[in-house]
């Protein structure tokens, strides 16, 4: 299978990344040999395999409830982009 | 034509934990904007999510107490979305492997009882709020929200009318803030809803394309969006046109529905098991454990109710509205040992009262004993219905313990027959014309005659009593 | 005085003895850096202030007999760590405003160990990448030619190690970045069983495979570090909680009777002549040491690379949403709304590869192709960390070359990321089994180039492999060589 440059531009809209036609092109044809080395992985046989997600089989540990933070606002805040009344600002969210 | 409205809800509800689900930050409403918002919360770079017991616990429990699934290994996903209130850009949640499987909830709609089943309840995080009141023309970001645990609760599609979904989403309500995993705060948002809606020919086997109702956060609006979502998807189609997949927002000033997204826009959210997050694993001991801390439940409440006070099904529900005023019944039942008395109380006067105030069971200014004792004087015959309620008026105002307020307020039904006899021989004596009628077959001035003898007594007198000593006067 | 040649056991026994101070050996390799960043790159961030500040403190420590085993031994930081008060740029554009608030988990460590930090080092952005050519700070030169690359994404680290502007440096791993490019610069460099190492606070590229390690020039540096870096976090649910180890308690044991597994994949073709004879003569020094080899199977080995390019983007492509230029980082000076903050931000703040790689993983786990990318790729990956547990069955511990070539020029694969890829062929499958393994150099190509050596061990059995690694190294002097003619 090979991606289209409509397939690349859907994605590159999904991941937030501006991308040119230009620069869609050039992605298309690269993306499209690492999927042909990806696609090596179809042949196997992986019926009755269970997914492995993790490295180690252990279960998640769990933390008490409990408030251990304190506020950090001013430390946070003091590297952001843009900031007002404690608020992050970002360009206007239409509902 | 004729049509079948067809309802399934999400609820998100807000669990009552102390900390976030996977951070140690303040869970409480209302904090300054972002001083909730710990690293983990804001999501700087490095930071990882740590699981929460208390938030699991809240699942647990809600599990128990619906008759669900628990899921031994359930699994955290992450759903991956762009948003400035979701500073990830994915939620953590739950999709293939959900704590909670299955149960149902009996409700009561006009009499009848339905039974609702559960799909499924998972555990995620809340996302931020953005404030949109104008800062340039931007949006304000507040984190403190972000990553509350959350419970989403979702039914199957068997609810047929808004009726039914008000019906099941406040059962529901009952259930969650009974067993103490939610507040219930609706206006602060901790209990929000969202109506899966659509309509069919009745007697059509398939379903209709539904359109979502998004955050709907009282029962009066989930009504009136219900309400108006079917009225328009009927609409539609009798007019010729097709109803498609959608999310929509109610807007409660002009009680009308508007198209958020369409399934064309609709979220591609690529989700996949967080490998920051490890399977979590329930073990019976933790099942039993939680299973024990959890009270007795509403339905088995009323059930006991019934059989242990004698009292209606209908009051039973009633009175199982919530935890604290089921133990306000129980206290006020006992400490009188009139349970059918205290019932009515209850749900009569208390429950007026405390309206009318608009406060809380909880705040209530009558204790239970209190009551109890009140409804303890009605039945030794030392108060009427009528001083009764004067007496509950002290109550409410504060004036003291029921006797004090008896005796203070010479509340006391009049006991002494010598000084009731005198009054109604002067009642006699003063109202001639009545006594004649009487005797001349006209039964209503012997109605007169008692409320002339109460009059002189002030309402003191006690009703039976008066009749007897009329009637033997009167022979 | 001259510490270059000196182990960190050494070094650390000269501070505490006081015949020098944390002060005096940091300005020292300061002074080195000075000279010789411009031409290596190594560094992104140098702050020679904070650096001295932190040797007085382990000076302090050592006069005020609170010294521990490495008190004073300065050590470089990949820039991947947030660290307090540093600049922490994971070698992108989107974070090169980054002033982290907070140290991570391996931060926290070596500064309570009273390890004075040199500065952070340079690395291919967020980690991905074999070359350091995806840096935002430019790419890093390999000190055994600068025409050549350090390998990567610690390219940086294992730089500085092998022009000895550091006695040590802090890496991370997720397919082979602590071990190529220790390869390529001729040092030794561990990536550790995964979870034994915290990842809170080391900036995520694929969270399943993360792993930090160290980076020195000999085994018994590695296991000194190991010692400080491992230990279980509460703030990750990842980390192992396992009783402390000492890592250098088998380094003396003789190797008689070790049983060496030879994959056959890793022996075939596509392995550099050189290499492979380099490895081979590593292999007889061990067999000399008392070691028997026996050949093993990875099958499904040759999976490894299409398998880590689809889990590692996936989860990558889901771990950088974060940046999105609202909470900190880049944000694009001018957009027309929310989304083309995100997309310009975005399409700014990141460089050809790490967006590449967002796009793969984006595409692999979008709706419909999920179980025929994902699923499949987690499937394999259980049938890749079968074989190491039947291969563990006959062998100790699993020996082949650590990439299958040396150093290549700057720009010469740059073009053709699968070309690129394929570097990481030997090293990738021990990150999706979650093993440990290590790079320790075992010779010299015709160009004077370094080789390396891999070793994989089961779980957990880290003190093993340092223990071969350290008797080879008592019998052999790759691992003490170092480039000459190094110029400003």
């Amino acid at each position: 299978m090979s991606l289209s440059q409509d397939d690349v531009k859907r994605i590159a809209r999904l991941a937030r990344i501006e991308t040119s036609d230009a620069e869609a092109q050039a992605t298309q044809a690269q993306l499209n040999t690492i999927f042909d080395l990806i696609a090596t992985m179809q042949a196997v046989d992986t019926r009755g395999i269970e997914p492995m997600a993790h490295a180690q089989e252990v279960t998640q540990r769990l933390r008490e409830d409990a408030v251990t933070e304190t506020d950090r606002r001013d430390v946070f805040q003091a590297i952001a982009p843009a900031v007002e009344n404690g608020l992050y600002l970002v360009p206007k969210v239409i509902e | 034509m004729k049509w079948e409205t067809v309802i399934g809800l999400e609820v998100h509800t807000q669990l009552a934990t102390k900390s976030k689900i996977f951070s140690g930050s303040s869970t409480a409403f209302g904090a300054a904007p972002n001083t909730q918002a710990s690293a983990v919360d804001i999501a700087l770079p490095g930071v990882l999510p740590v699981l929460n017991r208390g938030a699991v616990e809240c699942a647990i429990k809600f599990g128990l107490a619906i008759g669900a699934n628990l899921n031994r290994v359930n699994v955290f996903d992450r759903k991956n979305y762009f948003y400035p209130d979701l500073p990830k850009g994915y939620q953590i949640s739950q999709l293939a492997k959900p704590i909670v499987e299955g149960g149902a909830l009996t409700v009561v709609v006009d009499g009848t009882e339905k039974t609702i089943h559960l799909t499924r309840a998972h555990m995620e995080e809340d996302a931020g709020k953005s404030l949109h009141e104008d800062f340039h023309g931007m949006t304000g970001i507040d984190l403190n929200r972000a990553g509350t645990p959350l419970l989403e609760i979702v039914s199957e599609p068997e609810m047929r009318s808004s009726a039914e979904a008000v019906a099941y989403a406040r059962a529901l309500h009952t259930l969650v803030t009974w067993i103490g995993i939610c507040d219930g705060n609706m206006q602060e948002g901790s209990f929000r809803v969202d109506a899966n809606v659509s309509v069919r020919p009745l007697g059509q086997k398939e379903f209709g394309t539904r359109r979502e109702i998004k955050n709907l956060n009282s029962f009066r609006f989930l009504q009136q969006a219900i309400d108006y979502e079917v009225r328009w998807q009927i609409e539609t189609l009798e007019d010729g046109g097709r109803i498609e997949q959608a999310t929509v927002l109610f807007d409660p000033d002009s009680g009308e529905t508007r198209m958020m997204r369409s399934k064309e826009e609709a979220h591609d959210y690529r989700y996949f098991p967080d490998p920051d997050l490890l399977p979590v694993r329930l073990d019976d001991a933790w099942i039993e454990a939680v299973r024990a801390t959890l009270p007795e439940l509403p339905a088995a409440m009323q059930t006991r109710f019934q059989a242990e006070y004698g009292v209606s099904a209908y009051d039973a529900s009633v009175l199982t509205g919530s935890r604290a005023l089921a133990a306000y019944f129980e206290a006020a039942a006992q400490k009188s040992g009139q349970p059918k008395l205290a019932a009515n109380w209850v749900m009569g006067e208390l429950s007026a009262a405390l309206n009318k105030a608009e406060l809380d069971i909880a705040q209530s200014p009558v204790s239970a004993a209190r009551l109890g004792a009140l409804i303890s004087r009605i039945q030794d015959g030392t108060l009427s219905g009528k001083l009764a309620r004067q007496v509950f008026e002290g109550l409410w105002e504060g004036a003291g313990e029921v006797d004090a307020i008896i005796e203070a307020r010479g509340l006391k039904q009049m006991s002494d027959s010598g000084e009731l006899e005198k009054i109604v021989d002067e009642v006699l004596a003063a109202n001639q014309k009545s006594v004649e009628e009487f005797r001349a077959g006209k039964e209503k001035a012997f109605n007169a005659l008692v409320g002339q003898v109460m009059k002189a007594s002030r309402g003191k007198a006690n009703p039976a009593q008066v009749n007897e000593l009329l009637k033997a006067k009167l022979q | 005085m001259n510490p270059f040649d000196t182990s960190l056991s050494a070094l650390a026994a000269q501070l505490a003895t006081k015949q020098v101070a944390s002060r005096e050996l940091a300005q020292v390799y300061l002074d080195r850096i000075a000279a010789l960043n411009g031409t290596i790159n190594a560094f992104i961030t140098v702050d020679p202030e904070k650096t001295l500040r932190e040797a007085a403190a382990a000076d302090a420590a050592i006069a005020a007999g609170q010294a521990g085993p490495l008190t004073g031994v300065p050590i470089a930081h990949k820039d991947i760590f947030c660290t307090d008060g540093w600049l922490t740029t994971c070698g992108s554009k989107m974070l090169s405003n980054f002033v982290a608030p907070y140290d991570a988990h391996v931060i926290e460590r070596f500064k309570a160990a009273g390890l004075p930090s040199l500065g952070k080092t340079n690395m291919d952005e967020f980690a991905m990448g074999s070359s350091n050519e995806t840096s935002f700070y430019g790419a890093v030169k390999n000190p055994w030619d600068t025409a050549r690359v350090p390998g990567g994404s610690s390219g940086g680290a294992a730089a500085c190690v092998a022009a000895r502007m550091a006695p040590a440096a802090t890496g991370t791993d997720t397919g082979g970045s602590i071990r190529q490019p220790a390869a390529f610069t001729g040092i030794t460099g561990l990536k550790p069983t995964y979870g034994l190492v915290s990842r809170y606070g080391m900036i995520a590229f694929a969270s399943s495979l993360d792993q930090a390690g160290p980076m020195a020039p000999s085994a018994e540096d590695c296991a000194l570090l190991l010692n400080v870096m491992t230990g279980f976090d509460p703030r990750d649910s990842t980390s192992l909680e396992r009783d402390k180890e000492d890592y250098t308690r088998d380094l003396d044991k003789p190797l008689a009777g070790l049983r060496v597994g030879l994959p056959r994949e890793f022996f075939a073709e596509g392995l550099n002549n050189e290499v492979a004879a380099a490895v081979e003569a590593a292999v007889a020094e061990l067999k000399k040491l008392g070691a028997t080899t026996v050949e093993i199977s990875l099958a499904n080995s040759k999976l490894a690379i299409p398998v880590y390019y689809v889990l590692a983007p996936a989860e990558a492509s889901s771990n950088l949403s974060r940046f999105d230029g609202v909470r900190y980082g880049h944000r694009a000076p001018e957009y027309a709304d929310l989304n083309d903050m995100y997309a310009k931000t975005r399409a700014q703040g990141f460089g050809a590869e790490v967006k590449r790689r967002i796009l793969i993983g984006t595409y692999v786990l979008s709706h419909g192709y999920y179980d025929a990318y994902y699923l499949q790729a987690q499937k394999i990956r259980r049938l890749i960390a079968h074989d190491f547990a039947e291969a563990f069955k006959a062998c100790d511990v699993i020996l082949g070359p650590t990439a299958p070539g040396t150093a290549f020029r700057i720009g010469e694969k740059s073009d053709d990321p699968v070309e690129m890829y394929l570097n990481d062929l030997y090293t990738i499958p021990a990150n999706l089994a979650g093993l440990p393994g290590m790079s320790l150099p075992c010779g010299f190509d015709g160009k004077g180039l370094p080789i390396g050596l891999q070793l994989v061990g089961d779980y957990f059995s880290e003190a093993k492999m340092l223990n071969v690694a350290h008797q080879y190294q008592r019998v052999t002097d790759w691992h003490a060589r170092r480039p000459e003619g190094l110029q400003s």
